[in-house]
């Protein structure tokens, strides 16, 4: 059964987008239509003074937070409702929305925005981890800068560094991280049926309904949120488009006019959230034997100017924070800062691949003081079914690594390579081992996301599948209509199903933290399952299915204790690098991976998932330099930010391990993101093997690695 | 203003437009080769790709009046060829398509390269894709769809 569901199929989609056929938000024709600019903010913390708008000719509007209907709210409903929908008095980040200047030609609203005189009163601003929790500037959120603090705690870690025979430190930073999705955000809001619709290029269309009525003050079901073929999001379209919709959808609201509003490259990078930076100390205490008896791991992540979903990013950094391994007593604390820079936001991983990437170096370094080899060392440490987890609950997965470590060493010769490039300062090779949880942490499935299901028999040998969960380019479409197809003994492409519309779909949670396949995917299953049973009733018999949480998982998110997901899937990452004697330049030769992802869903669509993920994560690794520079992003083009093109790294040898996953659909786990996660500190290592010196920060660049020497 | 006619998909065609404004906006506005995707518009991303004279070009940095008398193909022309049918067929089975929105795009790199090279080698693949970005395959899956395109239509190119 298993083997018939992993089989590859051709995607539902491929042709269409290969021949240029599908319609993405640019592509659509919606008749007569306005266009929209934001006006932002030019400053990273100012108090808005004044704001000369030019006399507008006729068509041409000016909305701002004067616009939002009484009964709503100027605030933009997202995990935290802290983001305002247009500033008002204060702006926190440059590109701040401030209004929507909207008319019929492009050209003259390009020459209108220039005459819009917006004079502020200029604060100092911080936007590094250090100068947020120094409160430069003074603090910017309550007294201290914090948007919250955790700490796990495991143990007796105090008691095991007052024993310690030696200590061993070292402090990790990440930078910001641009999603580039190749399609830039954008949507077009419409006044359709006395209320508000919006067609968005979106992971998440009720989040946008959420947050659209939240402002507009109305209930979630007057406004009508559709999503359009999506052109790749990566998280980037997870939050980030509410930030947009909101604003639009009050222009809306007012003219009852359909308006544009679609970013150009440059605005896309320069005004969008971006990956958080992290500064992440780990120590670790070691006992006269060389035995790890403690660990605490101190973490930073920059918030940028408001929280939005900052808080759950760094849950899931520190529940990733101590990696792959059982580590008797351990501390890890996390706090989120909030700085002058553009709020940090989703991006594929969620906080995971920062913690992964400082435990990952963080291993490999204690090894190498110690005189071993990193794989040899981390294995010692693997933590096992049974074994207690950071958040004091058993691990519950049957964890394969050892399996996997043997076919990455039999794929890519690591353990004989990492003894023969010892001494070799031109070649290294870097391994590294993750874990990633499925779906919303602790109970969040059951206590935020509630997941609903519909399927309905639509003719002799064909059935409908309702779920909010979209296609980014990450398969969903043929994925979830091979799960219905299977169960009711129909082909996949018997199975329909649309890019959701939330007036049709039910709401089976947004598109994110490799959910969909694992837990909407298991919906699936099993409403089509009762489907079946009412596959008699005729054309038209429906079947809907809830989310419950299976009840042998148990949660206390007050406490973050007990078991914090459900089950994991779980990497292991080869890199082997060669560096130029004179120019330093690095360049990748092999990449070996292997992945326990329960049961691949298909083949050929988790191996795409795969060599994305991984080409993507060595970009965050190598290239992907994202600097803030007098509050702006310093990279904005796609010139200066770059990301791995084809000739850049080698074709990826891969193999999965299969552990079926008793709640996914046929076995499968979420995988998403953990393809994403441990591709960073495995070329990191690779690097560091190679120049014979610890490298602390991504990304390595040539001139970090010439910096090392000296 | 200026009447600029050029061949395109094969046909001759004409328009009257600013002989500065982007190939791009005039294929995407005035013909509706909607296949033409807007990436990035600095020349960088290869969404726009079309084959102009035979030559893979970012039709973002063209300037109408560039295209005078010219001898244009993009997604929609080529779709429609036994060479284009082969391609896209060849990269859906291949798994080589995810977003899509840069996959009309590579179609266009893989039909430029097969027609000068059709019998090409990993390396000579990945060179040709070069100016072209995915962000979501990796390229992987990509390459291999050229690869199969080549074998499939070694008898077209
Ligand atoms: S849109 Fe022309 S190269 Fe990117
Ligand atoms: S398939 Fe999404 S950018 Fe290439």
């Amino acid at each position: 059964m298993n083997d018939e569901i992993r089989k590859s199929v051709r995607r539902v989609d491929a042709v269409a987008k290969a021949s240029g056929l599908a319609k993405y938000i640019s592509d659509y024709n919606f008749g007569d239509i306005l266009y929209a600019r934001l006006v932002r903010s030019t400053r990273p913390r100012a108090k808005i003074i004044s704001i000369t708008v030019p006399e507008l000719p006729d068509g041409y509007y000016y909305v701002d937070h004067r616009d939002i209907p009484e009964k709503g709210k100027n605030r933009i409903q997202m995990i935290k409702d802290d983001w305002k929908v247009f500033a008002e008095d204060e702006v926190r980040y440059v590109g701040e929305t401030i209004a929507l200047l909207i008319g019929p030609d492009r050209e003259k609203l390009l020459s209108l925005l220039s005459e819009i005189k917006i004079s502020y009163e200029d604060q100092e601003p911080a936007y590094t981890i250090e100068e947020g929790l120094a409160c430069k500037g003074g603090a910017i959120v309550g007294d201290d800068n914090i948007y919250g603090e955790y700490n796990l705690v495991k143990g007796d870690p105090d008691t095991a560094f007052n024993n310690a025979a030696r200590v061993i430190e070292g402090t990790y930073r990440t930078g910001f991280q641009e999603h580039l999705y190749m399609e830039p955000q954008g949507m077009v809001g419409t006044w359709e049926g006395g209320r508000v619709n919006i067609y968005a290029s979106a992971q998440c269309p009720y989040y946008i309904q959420k947050s659209v009525s939240g402002a507009l003050g109305v209930e979630g079901k007057e406004v009508r949120i559709k999503q359009v073929t999506t052109g790749g999001a990566f998280g980037g379209k997870e939050h980030f488009p509410d930030v947009i919709a909101v604003p639009l959808a009050v222009a809306v609201n007012k003219i009852k006019k359909p308006v544009e509003l679609i970013f150009d490259r440059i605005e896309d990078i320069s005004y969008t959230c971006k990956r958080h930076p992290s500064r992440i100390t780990i120590k670790t205490a070691l006992d006269k034997e060389n035995n790890i008896t403690g660990m605490t791991i101190d973490t930073v992540i920059n918030g940028g100017g408001y929280e939005s979903s900052t808080l759950i990013v760094l849950q899931r950094a520190l529940l990733h924070g101590i990696g792959v391994y059982n580590i008797p007593n351990a501390h890890v604390r996390g706090r989120a800062v909030a700085t002058n820079t553009f709020p940090s936001d989703a991006y594929r991983g969620f906080g995971a691949p920062q913690g992964l990437y400082a435990i990952e170096m963080h291993m490999s370094q204690v090894a190498k003081e110690l005189g071993m080899f990193p794989a040899d060392f981390k294995r010692k440490y693997f933590i096992k079914n049974g074994d207690m987890t950071i958040t004091n609950a058993t691990m519950k997965d049957t964890v394969k690594l050892e399996e996997m470590f043997a076919a990455a060493d039999e794929m890519s010769g690591y353990s004989k390579k990492i003894r023969e490039y010892k001494d070799d300062p031109y070649k290294g090779i870097g391994i590294s081992f993750v874990n990633h949880g499925g779906g919303f942490t602790g109970n969040g499935e059951q206590e935020i996301i509630k997941g609903v299901v519909k399927m309905k028999r639509t003719g002799e040998n064909s059935a409908a599948l309702y779920v909010s969960n979209v296609e980014m380019g990450q398969g969903l479409q043929t994925v979830l209509r091979k799960i219905a197809a299977k169960e009711l003994g129909l082909n996949y492409t018997d199975i329909e199903y649309d890019n959701p519309d939330t007036d049709i779909v039910p709401d089976s949670g947004p598109t994110v933290a490799s959910r969909s396949t694992m837990v909407v995917g298991y919906l699936i299953q099993e409403c089509a399952k009762k489907l079946k049973t009412k596959w008699d009733e005729g054309v038209g018999a429906e079947a809907e299915h809830h989310y419950k949480h299976p009840s042998e998982f148990k949660w206390d998110q007050d406490t973050l204790q007990g078991d914090a997901y459900p089950t994991y899937g779980w990497g292991i990452n080869v890199v082997e690098v060669e560096m130029d004697k004179d120019t330093y330049e690095v360049k990748t030769t092999g990449i070996w991976t292997v992945f326990d992802v329960g049961i691949p869903m298909d083949d050929t669509i988790m191996y795409g998932q795969v060599s994305g993920g991984v080409v993507q994560g060595l970009g965050y690794a190598s290239i992907e330099k994202c600097e803030v520079l007098d509050g702006k992003f310093r990279q904005h083009t796609m010139a200066d930010y770059v990301i791995p093109t084809s000739v850049d790294f080698p074709q990826i040898k891969n193999r999965f391990i299969d552990n079926p996953y008793k709640y996914g659909p046929s076995g499968a786990k979420g995988a998403g993101e953990l393809v994403f996660d441990a591709a960073a500190p495995a070329y990191a290592d690779a690097v560091q093997q190679l120049a014979g010196k610890n490298i602390y920060d991504i990304p390595v660049t040539p001139e970090m690695i010439m910096g090392l020497e000296e | 203003m200026a009447k600029i006619s050029f061949i395109l998909n094969g046909e001759e065609v004409s328009v009257e437009a600013d002989p500065l404004k982007r190939l791009l906006d005039v294929l995407r506005e005035d013909f509706e080769a909607l296949g033409v995707k807007e990436g990035c518009g600095e020349g960088e991303c290869g969404a726009c790709s079309v084959i102009l004279d035979g030559k893979l070009v970012n039709s973002c940095m063209v300037p109408l009046g560039a295209a005078e008398g010219a001898d244009i193909v993009t997604p929609e022309g080529l779709r429609e060829t036994e060479k284009g049918k082969v391609i896209v067929e060849s990269f859906a089975d291949t798994g080589a398509v995810q977003c899509g929105f840069c996959t009309p795009g590579m179609m266009m790199a893989a039909e430029a390269l097969l027609e000068k090279n059709n019998n090409p080698d990993e390396s000579e693949i990945r060179e040709a894709l070069s100016g072209n970005l995915c962000r979501c395959t990796g390229y992987d899956l990509i390459v291999k769809g050229v690869k199969v395109s080549a074998e499939r239509g070694k008898d077209l190119w």
